[in-house]
């Protein structure tokens, strides 16, 4: 049963195309990587699946609903971790977890032991009554994916998931993603610009430049469709987009604010 | 506000403006709650914005008390410009509220809330409560102020809880403005920059310090439709023993409601396009 279905979503700033007839289906339980350079239009895509930007173009249903004219529905069915720092440095662990968990409105009596089960299973107790902005960038990232999870979404959106994070805690983030996939059958779209978190963590992933999908599939599948065969998806992703990733460089912007954010995170 | 409501477990049509309105309580609360918790980290916060309003009773007050150059009937100059100094002092916390949530959307913080179920001008109206309360804060500085200083203060409750209700509501509505104008200037520079020129115009085409009849033509007319001028009328009368309204209580709060009322719905419409 597909839990994502994209139908040429686009969306337009002014007269530029962000992302352009973008069609794409996820069925549930999958982790899916949608993987390209910084400014392919991935944060775009998430934020119209998000129901943070109405699309110029196309549609979208996400948990069974209509991003557009069900959107209430989607966001109550969704979870989602931004690409920006999230969770509020001013509060402990605990509390941002406790506001999320009343925000999504969880009966006072599931709510205490939800968090303590998601402390948990993100190794957070013992940082639970601590101020956030204490934490280190890979506990942030998993109290942020803790909050987006707290009621239990079917579909669980994460930009950039581990941008700025040391190996060792990327590695850690990447076993919670599983976790999560595991035991709730969460279905699981992320953006990511590393090719190895691609290869390692996704069953399927889309190749995205200027907006486009340039190809989908496992990665395995990816890697054997390159005449050949390819030695890794960096070796893809030049023959799909027609360049080397490192050669398609984000805006001034976009660079400016993932290292900010990594230097917040890391 | 029709989406809030869940199809497969809709209430009967004449229900669900109900429900939708106490959804609606309920999310406003939580996000209070939320701004509630970060206060309570940071206490020294309030403390610090305690210092304006003093000195501005201690020496502005005691001076002006003293040469007597401003009529102000039958009260003492100290006695008319307490109420005028909780107003101001309100004001400017209310009035650079704003900067927060720009701070906020440029961690990240604000994306994730309005991708969930919370609706737009509830997330709003709960950072205005917030505002309330550091705006009630400071009551408890000015009230003990002013009765060392010889104010007669009316401490009737129902009085006092009016004093209270009307530093919420000038709250909600300064802040909410704020909030609005944050979400139009974006960046924290120019942010500030506007805050700097909103305060001082907003302070002094009001009642504050000095009452409308003896401005000029032209100001009085401004400081009619400055909604300072009725936070500042109400809390003359509710905080002065023998405290009369100029325009009525009735028209005071009905000014203060309908506007941030005006300003809640347009920074709950304006909310979404901060974050893209
Ligand atoms: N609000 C906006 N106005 C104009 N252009 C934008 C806006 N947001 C993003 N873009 C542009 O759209 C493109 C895709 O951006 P984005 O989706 O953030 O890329 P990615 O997440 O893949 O790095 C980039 O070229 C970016 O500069
Ligand atoms: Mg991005």
């Amino acid at each position: 049963m597909n839990v994502i279905e994209t139908h040429e979503l686009t969306l337009q700033f002014g007269d530029f195309t962000a992302v352009n007839g973008v069609s794409l289906a996820l069925q549930e339980g999958e982790i899916f990587g949608l993987l390209g350079p910084n400014g392919a239009g991935k944060t775009t895509m998430i934020k119209m699946l998000t129901t943070l930007l109405p699309p110029s173009g196309g549609g979208a249903i996400v948990a069974g609903y209509d991003i557009v004219s069900q959107s209430a529905q989607v966001r109550r069915s969704t979870g989602y971790v931004p690409q920006l720092l999230s969770a509020d440095g001013n509060m402990t662990g605990y509390e941002n977890l406790l506001i999320f968990a009343k925000i999504f409105d969880l009966p006072t009596n599931v709510r205490e032991e939800r968090i303590q089960r998601l402390l948990e299973m993100m190794g957070l107790q013992d940082a639970a009554s601590r101020m956030v902005k204490t934490y280190s960038g890979g506990m942030i990232r998993k109290l942020e994916i803790a909050q987006s999870v707290i009621h239990r979404p079917r579909v669980l959106f994460l930009d950039e998931p581990t941008v700025g994070l040391d190996p060792i805690a990327r590695a850690s983030v990447w076993e919670h993603i599983k976790r999560l996939r595991d035991e709730f059958n969460t279905t699981i779209l992320l953006t990511t610009h590393y090719m190895d978190e691609a290869d390692g963590l996704c069953q399927r992933i889309a190749i995205m430049h200027q907006g486009q999908l340039a190809a989908i599939g496992s990665p395995q599948e990816l890697k054997a469709s390159v005449n050949g065969g390819a030695a890794d998806l960096n070796a893809v992703f030049s023959h799909f987009a027609g360049a080397a990733l490192e050669a398609t460089p984000g805006s001034y912007l976009e660079t400016s604010r993932t290292r900010i954010n990594a230097r917040r995170v890391g | 506000m029709t989406d809030i409501v869940n199809p497969q477990n809709a209430p009967a049509a004449w229900l669900r403006p109900i429900e939708a309105i106490v959804f609606f309580i309920r999310k406003t609360l939580n996000i209070a709650e939320m701004e509630m918790r970060k206060l309570r980290h940071e206490p020294l916060d309030l403390l610090t914005r305690a210092a304006q309003p003093v000195l501005w009773i201690l020496i502005f007050g005691q001076v002006l008390a003293g040469v007597r150059a401003i009529p102000t009937g039958e009260f003492g100059y100290i006695e008319f410009m307490a109420p005028g100094i909780l107003a101001q002092s309100m004001l400017f916390i209310s009035i650079f509220y704003g900067i927060s949530i720009i701070w906020e959307r440029d961690l990240g913080i604000i994306h994730k809330f309005l991708a969930g179920p919370a609706p737009r001008a509830a997330l709003v109206l709960g950072k205005g409560l917030s505002a309330g309360v550091r705006g009630i804060s400071q009551t408890f500085i000015i009230y003990p102020l002013a009765y060392v200083m010889g104010v007669k203060l009316d401490f009737n409750i129902f009085a006092l809880l009016g004093t209270l209700f009307t530093v919420l509501m000038g709250a909600v509505l300064f802040s909410t403005f704020s909030l609005l104008v944050a979400i139009k200037v974006k960046t924290r520079e120019r942010f500030m920059g506007i805050g700097q020129f909103m305060t001082m115009p907003l302070f002094f085409a009001s009642n504050a310090i000095y009452p409308i009849e003896i401005m000029p033509g032209w100001l009085q007319a401004i400081s009619r439709f400055n909604p300072l001028t009725y936070v500042v009328d109400a809390l003359r009368t509710f905080m002065l023993d023998g405290g009369q309204s100029h325009f009525g209580l009735g028209t005071d709060f009905a000014v203060l409601i309908l506007v941030a009322a005006l300003f809640v719905w347009a920074a709950g419409r304006a909310y979404p396009s901060f974050v893209n």
